[in-house]
Protein backbone atom coordinates (compact mmCIF):
# COMPACT_ATOMS: atom_id res chain seq x y z
CA UNK A 1 0.00 0.00 0.00
CA UNK A 2 2.81 2.53 1.36
CA UNK A 3 4.72 1.79 -2.08
CA UNK A 4 1.60 2.16 -4.23
CA UNK A 5 0.77 5.68 -2.97
CA UNK A 6 4.46 6.45 -3.38
CA UNK A 7 4.49 5.51 -6.83
CA UNK A 8 1.52 7.79 -7.23
CA UNK A 9 2.80 10.43 -6.27
CA UNK A 10 6.31 10.27 -7.78
CA UNK A 11 4.17 9.77 -11.25
CA UNK A 12 2.14 12.82 -10.10
CA UNK A 13 5.36 14.89 -9.57
CA UNK A 14 6.89 13.69 -12.85
CA UNK A 15 3.58 14.44 -14.81
CA UNK A 16 4.19 18.22 -14.18
CA UNK A 17 7.16 19.05 -16.32
CA UNK A 18 6.27 16.45 -18.43
CA UNK A 19 2.85 17.79 -19.45
CA UNK A 20 4.70 20.51 -20.40
CA UNK A 21 6.40 19.19 -23.47
CA UNK A 22 4.53 16.81 -26.09
CA UNK A 23 6.65 13.50 -27.53
CA UNK A 24 8.80 14.63 -24.40
CA UNK A 25 9.36 10.53 -24.54
CA UNK A 26 9.59 10.20 -28.23
CA UNK A 27 13.17 9.48 -29.24
CA UNK A 28 15.42 11.37 -32.52
CA UNK A 29 17.33 8.77 -34.63
CA UNK A 30 18.79 10.63 -37.56
CA UNK A 31 20.30 8.12 -40.63
CA UNK A 32 20.35 5.51 -37.01
CA UNK A 33 22.11 8.05 -34.81
CA UNK A 34 20.50 9.02 -31.57
CA UNK A 35 20.22 12.84 -30.87
CA UNK A 36 19.97 13.73 -27.71
CA UNK A 37 16.82 16.14 -27.51
CA UNK A 38 16.11 16.74 -23.77
CA UNK A 39 18.80 16.81 -21.19
CA UNK A 40 20.03 18.39 -17.83
CA UNK A 41 20.14 22.02 -18.38
CA UNK A 42 23.81 23.48 -18.28
CA UNK A 43 25.23 24.35 -14.93
CA UNK A 44 24.38 28.37 -16.18
CA UNK A 45 21.14 28.14 -16.58
CA UNK A 46 19.33 29.09 -13.35
CA UNK A 47 15.37 29.12 -13.99
CA UNK A 48 15.97 25.71 -16.25
CA UNK A 49 16.16 22.27 -15.02
CA UNK A 50 16.33 20.65 -18.43
CA UNK A 51 16.57 21.74 -21.43
CA UNK A 52 14.66 20.26 -24.86
CA UNK A 53 15.80 20.16 -28.80
CA UNK A 54 13.19 22.26 -30.58
CA UNK A 55 12.33 18.42 -32.60
CA UNK A 56 10.51 17.60 -29.55
CA UNK A 57 7.91 20.41 -29.68
CA UNK A 58 7.03 19.49 -33.35
CA UNK A 59 4.33 17.23 -34.71
CA UNK A 60 4.77 13.64 -35.82
CA UNK A 61 4.70 14.14 -39.39
CA UNK A 62 7.12 17.17 -38.84
CA UNK A 63 9.56 15.39 -36.85
CA UNK A 64 9.83 12.06 -39.53
CA UNK A 65 11.05 14.71 -41.87
CA UNK A 66 14.09 15.04 -40.09
CA UNK A 67 15.22 11.13 -39.30
CA UNK A 68 15.71 10.22 -43.01
CA UNK A 69 18.17 12.20 -45.13
CA UNK A 70 16.67 11.86 -48.04
CA UNK A 71 12.89 12.81 -46.85
CA UNK A 72 14.63 16.06 -45.45
CA UNK A 73 14.05 19.17 -47.82
CA UNK A 74 16.96 20.77 -46.72
CA UNK A 75 19.25 18.31 -48.61
CA UNK A 76 18.43 20.24 -51.33
CA UNK A 77 20.33 22.86 -50.35
CA UNK A 78 22.99 21.25 -48.95
CA UNK A 79 23.25 18.75 -51.87
CA UNK A 80 23.52 22.57 -53.61
CA UNK A 81 26.35 23.82 -51.20
CA UNK A 82 28.31 20.64 -51.98
CA UNK A 83 28.41 22.04 -55.41
CA UNK A 84 29.43 25.75 -54.49
CA UNK A 85 31.98 23.78 -52.31
CA UNK A 86 34.58 23.34 -54.91
CA UNK A 87 33.55 26.18 -57.64
CA UNK A 88 36.39 28.57 -58.29
CA UNK A 89 35.21 32.43 -57.53
CA UNK A 90 37.58 35.43 -57.47
CA UNK A 91 40.29 36.81 -58.30
CA UNK A 92 42.55 34.42 -56.61
CA UNK A 93 41.01 31.42 -58.48
CA UNK A 94 40.02 29.28 -55.80
CA UNK A 95 37.35 27.39 -54.11
CA UNK A 96 36.90 26.52 -51.14
CA UNK A 97 38.31 23.14 -51.85
CA UNK A 98 41.62 24.52 -53.08
CA UNK A 99 42.49 24.45 -48.93
CA UNK A 100 39.78 22.80 -47.38
CA UNK A 101 40.17 19.17 -49.19
CA UNK A 102 36.84 18.39 -47.98
CA UNK A 103 33.24 19.44 -46.38
CA UNK A 104 34.23 16.88 -43.65
CA UNK A 105 37.40 18.87 -42.44
CA UNK A 106 35.05 21.10 -40.32
CA UNK A 107 34.17 18.57 -38.07
CA UNK A 108 33.76 19.57 -34.51
CA UNK A 109 33.26 23.25 -35.98
CA UNK A 110 29.74 23.96 -35.40
CA UNK A 111 29.49 21.97 -31.96
CA UNK A 112 31.57 24.91 -30.28
CA UNK A 113 30.48 28.03 -32.16
CA UNK A 114 30.94 30.72 -31.44
CA UNK A 115 34.03 31.16 -30.28
CA UNK A 116 36.18 33.97 -29.39
CA UNK A 117 39.15 34.24 -31.55
CA UNK A 118 43.54 34.65 -30.96
CA UNK A 119 42.20 38.47 -31.50
CA UNK A 120 39.50 38.56 -29.06
CA UNK A 121 36.84 39.11 -31.11
CA UNK A 122 33.58 36.80 -30.91
CA UNK A 123 33.42 35.25 -34.14
CA UNK A 124 30.69 33.05 -36.43
CA UNK A 125 30.52 30.33 -39.62
CA UNK A 126 29.14 32.89 -41.49
CA UNK A 127 32.20 35.24 -40.50
CA UNK A 128 34.72 32.78 -41.26
CA UNK A 129 33.29 32.04 -44.62
CA UNK A 130 33.38 35.82 -45.69
CA UNK A 131 36.87 36.01 -44.39
CA UNK A 132 37.95 33.45 -46.78
CA UNK A 133 35.80 34.47 -49.76
CA UNK A 134 37.22 37.79 -49.27
CA UNK A 135 40.95 37.58 -47.97
CA UNK A 136 41.87 33.76 -49.58
CA UNK A 137 39.39 33.45 -52.45
CA UNK A 138 38.95 37.99 -53.80
CA UNK A 139 35.62 37.18 -54.17
CA UNK A 140 32.80 38.90 -52.69
CA UNK A 141 30.90 38.87 -49.58
CA UNK A 142 28.20 36.80 -49.06
CA UNK A 143 24.72 38.42 -47.58
CA UNK A 144 24.66 37.04 -44.28
CA UNK A 145 20.93 34.96 -44.50
CA UNK A 146 21.40 34.53 -48.12
CA UNK A 147 20.76 31.31 -49.87
CA UNK A 148 25.00 30.82 -50.65
CA UNK A 149 25.61 30.95 -47.25
CA UNK A 150 22.58 29.46 -45.14
CA UNK A 151 23.74 26.30 -47.68
CA UNK A 152 27.98 26.39 -46.87
CA UNK A 153 27.16 26.85 -43.33
CA UNK A 154 24.44 24.10 -43.15
CA UNK A 155 27.11 22.33 -44.78
CA UNK A 156 29.84 23.30 -42.55
CA UNK A 157 27.31 22.34 -39.15
CA UNK A 158 26.14 18.96 -40.73
CA UNK A 159 29.85 17.76 -40.23
CA UNK A 160 29.48 17.98 -36.75
CA UNK A 161 25.46 16.56 -36.63
CA UNK A 162 25.76 13.96 -33.56
CA UNK A 163 28.11 15.78 -31.42
CA UNK A 164 27.74 17.64 -28.01
CA UNK A 165 26.99 21.26 -28.21
CA UNK A 166 30.14 23.07 -26.38
CA UNK A 167 30.04 26.41 -26.18
CA UNK A 168 32.39 28.12 -24.09
CA UNK A 169 31.39 30.61 -22.12
CA UNK A 170 34.37 32.01 -19.63
CA UNK A 171 37.64 33.43 -20.31
CA UNK A 172 37.70 35.95 -23.02
CA UNK A 173 33.99 34.93 -24.07
CA UNK A 174 32.54 35.94 -20.47
CA UNK A 175 31.95 39.65 -21.52
CA UNK A 176 30.15 39.08 -24.49
CA UNK A 177 28.17 36.26 -23.36
CA UNK A 178 26.87 38.67 -20.31
CA UNK A 179 25.87 41.03 -23.05
CA UNK A 180 24.24 38.23 -24.41
CA UNK A 181 22.96 36.88 -21.15
CA UNK A 182 21.20 40.94 -20.87
CA UNK A 183 19.68 40.89 -24.63
CA UNK A 184 18.05 37.75 -23.61
CA UNK A 185 16.21 38.86 -21.10
CA UNK A 186 15.74 42.32 -21.73
CA UNK A 187 11.88 43.27 -22.73
CA UNK A 188 11.48 44.90 -26.52
CA UNK A 189 9.27 46.04 -29.06
CA UNK A 190 5.39 47.66 -28.73
CA UNK A 191 4.18 44.19 -27.26
CA UNK A 192 7.23 44.61 -24.53
CA UNK A 193 8.39 40.83 -24.51
CA UNK A 194 12.38 39.23 -23.63
CA UNK A 195 12.95 36.19 -25.22
CA UNK A 196 12.62 34.85 -21.97
CA UNK A 197 8.89 35.60 -21.54
CA UNK A 198 8.32 33.18 -24.77
CA UNK A 199 11.13 30.67 -24.37
CA UNK A 200 11.92 30.37 -20.77
CA UNK A 201 8.62 30.84 -19.03
CA UNK A 202 5.89 29.73 -21.22
CA UNK A 203 8.20 27.12 -23.56
CA UNK A 204 5.61 23.95 -24.07
CA UNK A 205 2.85 26.60 -24.47
CA UNK A 206 0.37 27.07 -27.68
CA UNK A 207 0.39 30.60 -28.77
CA UNK A 208 -2.74 30.05 -30.53
CA UNK A 209 -1.91 27.54 -33.45
CA UNK A 210 2.42 27.69 -32.78
CA UNK A 211 3.85 25.09 -29.89
CA UNK A 212 6.49 27.04 -28.13
CA UNK A 213 10.07 25.85 -28.00
CA UNK A 214 12.94 26.91 -25.84
CA UNK A 215 14.14 28.18 -28.32
CA UNK A 216 17.66 26.03 -28.74
CA UNK A 217 19.13 27.01 -31.77
CA UNK A 218 21.41 23.41 -31.78
CA UNK A 219 19.69 22.68 -35.52
CA UNK A 220 20.39 25.76 -37.45
CA UNK A 221 20.86 26.62 -40.28
CA UNK A 222 17.34 24.99 -39.99
CA UNK A 223 14.64 24.23 -42.81
CA UNK A 224 11.39 26.18 -41.75
CA UNK A 225 8.55 24.78 -43.75
CA UNK A 226 6.84 27.98 -43.12
CA UNK A 227 9.49 29.43 -46.19
CA UNK A 228 10.57 26.28 -47.76
CA UNK A 229 14.19 27.87 -47.27
CA UNK A 230 17.22 26.95 -44.99
CA UNK A 231 17.01 29.73 -42.19
CA UNK A 232 20.03 31.31 -40.34
CA UNK A 233 20.31 31.75 -36.67
CA UNK A 234 20.25 35.66 -37.02
CA UNK A 235 17.64 35.31 -39.65
CA UNK A 236 15.28 33.81 -37.06
CA UNK A 237 16.19 35.96 -34.41
CA UNK A 238 15.08 39.25 -36.81
CA UNK A 239 11.90 37.50 -37.11
CA UNK A 240 11.07 36.97 -33.66
CA UNK A 241 11.77 40.61 -32.95
CA UNK A 242 9.72 41.57 -35.65
CA UNK A 243 7.04 39.08 -34.24
CA UNK A 244 7.00 41.57 -31.35
CA UNK A 245 7.06 44.42 -33.00
CA UNK A 246 10.88 45.42 -32.54
CA UNK A 247 12.95 46.93 -34.75
CA UNK A 248 15.41 44.21 -35.28
CA UNK A 249 19.37 44.13 -34.38
CA UNK A 250 21.62 43.79 -37.58
CA UNK A 251 22.34 40.41 -38.63
CA UNK A 252 25.91 39.82 -38.27
CA UNK A 253 26.10 42.68 -35.79
CA UNK A 254 27.22 42.60 -31.99
CA UNK A 255 24.14 42.40 -30.29
CA UNK A 256 22.72 39.28 -32.78
CA UNK A 257 26.49 37.59 -32.27
CA UNK A 258 26.22 38.21 -28.37
CA UNK A 259 23.03 36.31 -28.33
CA UNK A 260 24.33 33.87 -30.30
CA UNK A 261 26.75 33.19 -27.80
CA UNK A 262 24.01 32.98 -24.98
CA UNK A 263 21.73 31.04 -26.37
CA UNK A 264 23.95 28.81 -28.35
CA UNK A 265 25.03 27.99 -24.43
CA UNK A 266 21.78 27.17 -23.11
CA UNK A 267 22.11 24.52 -25.89
CA UNK A 268 25.29 23.01 -24.22
CA UNK A 269 24.68 19.19 -24.12
CA UNK A 270 21.91 18.70 -26.54
CA UNK A 271 23.61 17.15 -29.74
CA UNK A 272 24.39 19.32 -33.14
CA UNK A 273 21.08 18.47 -35.33
CA UNK A 274 22.08 21.10 -38.50
CA UNK A 275 20.16 20.57 -40.61
CA UNK A 276 17.18 20.56 -38.62
CA UNK A 277 13.06 20.23 -39.73
CA UNK A 278 10.92 22.80 -37.98
CA UNK A 279 7.76 24.52 -38.93
CA UNK B 1 -33.19 80.36 -23.81
CA UNK B 2 -32.61 77.71 -21.27
CA UNK B 3 -33.30 74.48 -23.44
CA UNK B 4 -31.58 76.11 -26.24
CA UNK B 5 -28.43 76.12 -23.87
CA UNK B 6 -29.34 72.38 -22.56
CA UNK B 7 -29.75 70.49 -25.85
CA UNK B 8 -26.67 72.91 -27.12
CA UNK B 9 -24.57 71.54 -23.78
CA UNK B 10 -25.49 67.70 -24.71
CA UNK B 11 -24.30 68.42 -28.42
CA UNK B 12 -20.88 69.22 -27.18
CA UNK B 13 -20.94 67.02 -25.04
CA UNK B 14 -21.34 64.24 -27.72
CA UNK B 15 -19.39 66.03 -29.70
CA UNK B 16 -16.01 65.75 -27.88
CA UNK B 17 -17.29 61.63 -26.80
CA UNK B 18 -16.88 60.79 -30.56
CA UNK B 19 -13.95 63.39 -31.68
CA UNK B 20 -11.62 64.82 -29.25
CA UNK B 21 -12.67 62.40 -26.15
CA UNK B 22 -10.86 59.65 -25.57
CA UNK B 23 -8.51 60.09 -22.40
CA UNK B 24 -5.16 59.90 -24.46
CA UNK B 25 -3.03 56.78 -22.91
CA UNK B 26 -0.89 58.70 -20.25
CA UNK B 27 -4.25 60.63 -18.80
CA UNK B 28 -5.59 56.93 -17.79
CA UNK B 29 -6.01 56.94 -14.35
CA UNK B 30 -5.47 53.91 -12.64
CA UNK B 31 -6.87 52.78 -8.92
CA UNK B 32 -5.42 51.00 -6.57
CA UNK B 33 -5.17 47.80 -7.74
CA UNK B 34 -4.71 48.45 -11.32
CA UNK B 35 -8.40 49.17 -12.44
CA UNK B 36 -9.76 52.28 -14.44
CA UNK B 37 -13.00 53.26 -13.50
CA UNK B 38 -13.53 55.90 -16.19
CA UNK B 39 -14.56 54.78 -19.79
CA UNK B 40 -11.84 55.72 -22.55
CA UNK B 41 -14.35 57.11 -24.94
CA UNK B 42 -17.73 58.00 -23.06
CA UNK B 43 -19.38 55.41 -25.82
CA UNK B 44 -20.66 52.45 -24.63
CA UNK B 45 -18.75 49.77 -26.53
CA UNK B 46 -19.69 47.56 -29.01
CA UNK B 47 -19.62 43.92 -27.87
CA UNK B 48 -19.90 42.11 -31.69
CA UNK B 49 -16.87 44.51 -32.47
CA UNK B 50 -14.83 43.44 -29.37
CA UNK B 51 -15.48 39.75 -30.56
CA UNK B 52 -14.10 40.31 -34.20
CA UNK B 53 -11.09 42.52 -32.19
CA UNK B 54 -10.52 39.40 -29.71
CA UNK B 55 -9.91 36.86 -32.49
CA UNK B 56 -8.19 39.50 -34.95
CA UNK B 57 -4.20 38.76 -35.68
CA UNK B 58 -3.74 42.06 -36.12
CA UNK B 59 -5.88 43.71 -33.02
CA UNK B 60 -6.70 42.01 -30.18
CA UNK B 61 -5.44 38.77 -30.99
CA UNK B 62 -6.27 37.81 -27.60
CA UNK B 63 -6.59 34.21 -28.80
CA UNK B 64 -3.21 33.67 -29.17
CA UNK B 65 -2.88 33.32 -25.83
CA UNK B 66 -6.10 32.69 -24.22
CA UNK B 67 -8.71 30.02 -23.87
CA UNK B 68 -12.31 30.82 -24.69
CA UNK B 69 -15.01 28.46 -25.38
CA UNK B 70 -17.23 31.13 -27.16
CA UNK B 71 -15.36 30.75 -29.70
CA UNK B 72 -14.88 26.85 -30.25
CA UNK B 73 -15.36 27.57 -34.05
CA UNK B 74 -11.90 28.61 -34.15
CA UNK B 75 -9.80 25.86 -34.56
CA UNK B 76 -6.40 27.29 -32.30
CA UNK B 77 -6.71 28.85 -28.60
CA UNK B 78 -3.67 29.98 -26.62
CA UNK B 79 -2.45 28.24 -23.14
CA UNK B 80 0.07 31.37 -22.23
CA UNK B 81 -2.43 33.09 -20.49
CA UNK B 82 -5.77 31.81 -18.10
CA UNK B 83 -8.84 30.64 -19.84
CA UNK B 84 -11.16 33.73 -20.29
CA UNK B 85 -14.52 31.73 -19.42
CA UNK B 86 -16.11 33.25 -17.22
CA UNK B 87 -13.59 36.16 -17.01
CA UNK B 88 -16.67 38.91 -16.40
CA UNK B 89 -17.54 36.81 -13.23
CA UNK B 90 -14.03 37.12 -11.63
CA UNK B 91 -13.54 40.80 -12.43
CA UNK B 92 -15.90 43.79 -12.64
CA UNK B 93 -15.90 46.52 -15.47
CA UNK B 94 -13.28 48.59 -14.20
CA UNK B 95 -11.08 45.68 -13.18
CA UNK B 96 -11.42 44.13 -17.13
CA UNK B 97 -10.46 47.66 -18.75
CA UNK B 98 -7.55 48.07 -16.25
CA UNK B 99 -6.14 44.45 -17.48
CA UNK B 100 -6.78 45.68 -21.13
CA UNK B 101 -5.20 49.13 -20.64
CA UNK B 102 -1.87 48.08 -18.85
CA UNK B 103 -2.25 44.67 -16.82
CA UNK B 104 1.34 45.74 -15.64
CA UNK B 105 -0.39 47.86 -13.20
CA UNK B 106 -2.31 45.12 -11.49
CA UNK B 107 0.33 41.80 -12.39
CA UNK B 108 3.98 42.51 -12.19
CA UNK B 109 6.12 41.71 -14.58
CA UNK B 110 3.22 39.77 -17.12
CA UNK B 111 3.78 38.55 -20.07
CA UNK B 112 0.35 40.41 -21.61
CA UNK B 113 0.73 43.50 -23.54
CA UNK B 114 -0.07 46.91 -22.44
CA UNK B 115 -2.87 47.54 -24.91
CA UNK B 116 -3.52 50.58 -24.68
CA UNK B 117 -0.12 52.57 -23.67
CA UNK B 118 2.21 54.37 -25.76
CA UNK B 119 5.16 55.20 -23.99
CA UNK B 120 8.44 53.58 -22.35
CA UNK B 121 9.10 51.10 -25.32
CA UNK B 122 12.85 50.12 -25.95
CA UNK B 123 13.67 49.71 -29.88
CA UNK B 124 9.90 49.75 -30.96
CA UNK B 125 9.26 49.19 -35.18
CA UNK B 126 8.96 52.57 -36.72
CA UNK B 127 5.24 51.84 -37.60
CA UNK B 128 4.57 51.03 -34.14
CA UNK B 129 6.25 54.22 -32.43
CA UNK B 130 3.71 56.43 -30.24
CA UNK B 131 0.83 54.10 -31.32
CA UNK B 132 -0.87 52.19 -29.22
CA UNK B 133 -1.99 48.21 -29.95
CA UNK B 134 -5.74 49.03 -29.96
CA UNK B 135 -7.57 52.71 -30.04
CA UNK B 136 -9.48 53.92 -27.17
CA UNK B 137 -13.04 53.18 -28.57
CA UNK B 138 -11.62 49.37 -29.66
CA UNK B 139 -10.79 48.46 -25.93
CA UNK B 140 -13.92 49.64 -24.83
CA UNK B 141 -15.54 47.21 -27.83
CA UNK B 142 -13.31 44.44 -26.21
CA UNK B 143 -14.19 45.44 -22.52
CA UNK B 144 -18.02 45.21 -23.79
CA UNK B 145 -17.37 40.98 -25.28
CA UNK B 146 -15.79 40.57 -22.06
CA UNK B 147 -18.56 41.78 -19.89
CA UNK B 148 -20.53 38.95 -22.18
CA UNK B 149 -18.53 36.24 -20.64
CA UNK B 150 -20.12 35.51 -17.46
CA UNK B 151 -19.77 31.40 -17.23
Amino acid sequence: MKFKKLITVVLGALAIPFAAVAGEDSQLTVEGQLMVTSVAAPAHMENVDKIFSGWVFRKDETQALQMDDFDNPAFIFIDKAIDTFSKVEGTAGKACVSCHESPEVFKGLRASMPRVNSSGELETIPELVNGCRTERMGAEKWKWSGGSMAGIVGLIGLQSRGMSVDVTIDGPASSMWEKGKELYYTRVGQLNMSCANCHEDNYGNMIRADHLSMGQINGFPTYRLKNAKLNTIHGRFKGCMKNIRATPYKEGGDEFKALELYVASRSNGLTVETPSVRN
Amino acid sequence: MKIFAKVAFVAAFIGSASFAGSITPSDVTFGEDGEVTASLTGVVGDAANGRKLFMNRKKGNCLACHVNSEMSEQSFHGEVGPELDGVAARWNTAELRGILVNSKMMFEGTIMPSFYWDSGYERTLKKFVGKTILEAQEVEDVLAYLSTLKE
